[in-house]
């Protein structure tokens, strides 16, 4: 965004190429110009879509069912599968963005990468729109977690408020880890690095969240960590406004805060970096 | 022997005849401007000094061995790698300071097959065309007259993964020209290319520049592309240009009977083995088999 400002009126670009539109304007189109090319690949072949509704679909299932029966975690008014149902939306949201940075060392090697880096669009025109892209990936997962909430009869809240509300988290949620799993991948370069190092962040980041236990169980080191961690947002905002009874701990207003300050950050950060992957 | 300057600007003054951009002056300034460009990868010197300039509407072949510095070339002037020293520019625009406006001048193809599969002709193209910044009520004829230019008007709405090798690489060529670039850059245009296909793209590349001027700086390693193609040729060898001149003023100074890989390993000292790292064999395997 700070190169964005850069992108001062001139008239030094050829016939046709608008070079004095405003910064703000070629940004927003550049970082829709890739979202929507992801969606279309998206609705094109819906089949990686399904195969990610297994690991939820466990979660809840098998760990969900086992321990509402033990009732060995205090929930308050919530039963533990309700109280689990927006903490696994938020995990696949996580599991899928955090190893979305690989499509960048991917397209390094198709080639793709660079030719969008010689393009006019500013690298955080470029992160952002690829951070987008995985919220398009993320809101998928946030269909499949209703639709299985729904059969599980947990109590859903059903508000068109409620629902867009979940449904934009979902996005800043994805946009926020992919562009950190976007930064990782452009320190490390290579696939088999990324990997390794996507396999060590994911469970941390999970299990120092208030994803399948609530803050108030937890050793206080750990919840100093959970306070830190931007999951425990996304799981706070999801659980406040997906199901009936749900209350947010933050604050819904701080959640936002929370995702808006971070995710620009690291796009800001990442935009830096982005070059480094095809130099 | 040709390094020194004067040498270099001949082939510009016999080139201002066949340049078809009639409104540019027979000596205008040069659309490609290297002055000791130079550029450390740690201890290893890619690019060391290199000062070389290309005529506005000329089309010209960096050559060389693997690892002779020529991508690295490309990539400072399509303003992706920073130089270690020197300075270039392209289309009047310096590539440190300017290079936003840089990019807006430049089309760049990659040596790689990188067209989305997953998106059809169409919509690839209108893709570039926003990151490119190309107005919105334009948008539409610039995509279909860079499809009827590139003769992919009947693959418009095939999806990419369906098209022969030599038509990814026309779409990318396409992709390229959307914007009406000053210079266009391109990385080994037609390797892993049958022989139809490759003079397809040849005849596609000599439009471009006689149609809208287009200045063109490409590498390669084929000599027939070369010899068929470029009108000037640098032969590059340890980052440095060691020869420059047209393909047949070059074969003069070899011999009588010289063909252009004779003058190829008479400048680059025969070490066509040289360089050529793990990683640019990987990639050049991978674009072969991409094309199957």
């Amino acid at each position: 965004m700070a190169e964005a400002i850069q992108r001062r009126p001139r008239f030094a670009a050829p016939r046709g190429v608008s070079a004095n539109e405003l910064a703000m304007t070629a940004f927003i189109r550049d970082t829709t110009a890739l979202a929507e090319v992801e969606l279309r690949k998206l609705g094109r072949d819906p089949i990686e879509l399904f195969t990610r509704a297994i690991q939820p679909t466990l979660w809840l299932l098998v760990f969900g069912q086992v321990f509402g029966r033990l009732r060995a975690i205090p929930t308050g008014n919530l039963s533990y599968l309700t109280f689990m149902v927006p903490g696994i939306l938020a995990q696949s949201v996580l599991f899928i963005a955090i190893f979305y940075g690989i499509s960048v060392i991917w397209e390094r090697d198709l080639g793709i990468l660079q030719k969008l880096v010689v393009t006019p669009a500013t690298r955080s025109a470029l992160v952002l729109g690829k951070a987008l892209s995985a919220g398009v990936r993320g809101l998928s997962q946030g269909v499949i977690i209703y639709l299985l909430a729904l059969l599980l009869r947990v109590p859903i809240r059903f508000g068109l408020g409620a629902i867009a509300g979940v449904l934009g988290f979902i996005i800043l949620g994805s946009a926020l880890f992919s562009t950190f799993s976007l930064a990782v991948a452009c320190l490390v370069k290579t696939r088999e690095r990324f990997m390794g190092i996507g396999q060590v962040l994911t469970m941390p980041l999970f299990f120092a969240s208030n994803a399948i236990y609530p803050l108030s169980v937890m050793p206080a080191w750990l919840r100093a960590l959970a306070k830190i961690n931007p999951l425990s947002y996304q799981v706070d905002a999801l659980r406040a406004l997906m199901v009936e009874g749900g209350h947010p701990l933050f604050g819904l207003g701080m959640d936002l805060g929370v995702h808006l300050v971070v995710l620009a950050a690291l796009v800001l950060l990442t935009a830096k970096l982005y070059p480094n992957v095809v130099r | 022997m040709v390094i020194n300057r004067d040498h270099e600007n001949k082939p510009e003054a016999s080139l201002s005849t066949s340049t078809s951009a009639g409104e540019n002056p027979p000596v205008a300034a040069p659309t490609v401007e290297m002055l000791g460009l130079t550029r450390h990868f740690g201890a290893t010197t890619a690019v060391n000094a290199l000062s070389l300039a290309v005529p506005n509407g000329c089309i010209f072949g960096l050559l060389g061995p693997n690892g002779a510095g020529k991508t690295t070339t490309i990539k400072m002037l399509t303003t992706v790698l920073p130089p270690s020293a020197g300075t270039a520019k392209v289309a009047g625009f310096d590539i440190v300071r300017d290079a936003v406006d840089v990019r807006r001048n430049i089309g760049y193809v990659s040596q790689m097959i990188s067209a989305d599969g997953a998106l059809t002709g169409y919509e690839n193209l209108l893709l570039f065309a926003r990151l490119y910044g190309i107005e919105r009520r334009l948008r539409r004829g610039r995509v279909a007259e860079a499809l009827r230019f590139m003769a992919l008007e009947d693959a418009a709405n095939t999806l990419v993964r369906n098209y022969s090798g030599g038509m990814i690489r026309r779409l990318e060529i396409a992709e390229s020209m959307l914007h009406h670039p000053k210079v266009l850059f391109l990385d080994e245009p037609t390797v892993g290319l049958d022989p139809v296909a490759r003079h397809a793209v040849w005849d596609h590349l000599r439009g471009l520049r006689n149609d809208f001027g287009t200045t063109i700086l490409m590498t390669t390693h084929d000599m027939e592309e070369a010899d068929e193609l470029c009108e000037t040729i640098a032969i590059m060898h340890l980052g440095q240009a060691v020869a420059i001149g047209s393909p047949s003023a070059l074969k003069v100074q070899v011999g009588p009977d010289a063909d252009l890989d004779d003058v190829f390993v008479y400048f680059a000292g025969g070490s066509i083995e040289h360089g050529g790292g793990y990683t640019e064999t990987a990639q050049i395997r991978r674009t072969a088999r991409r094309l199957g």
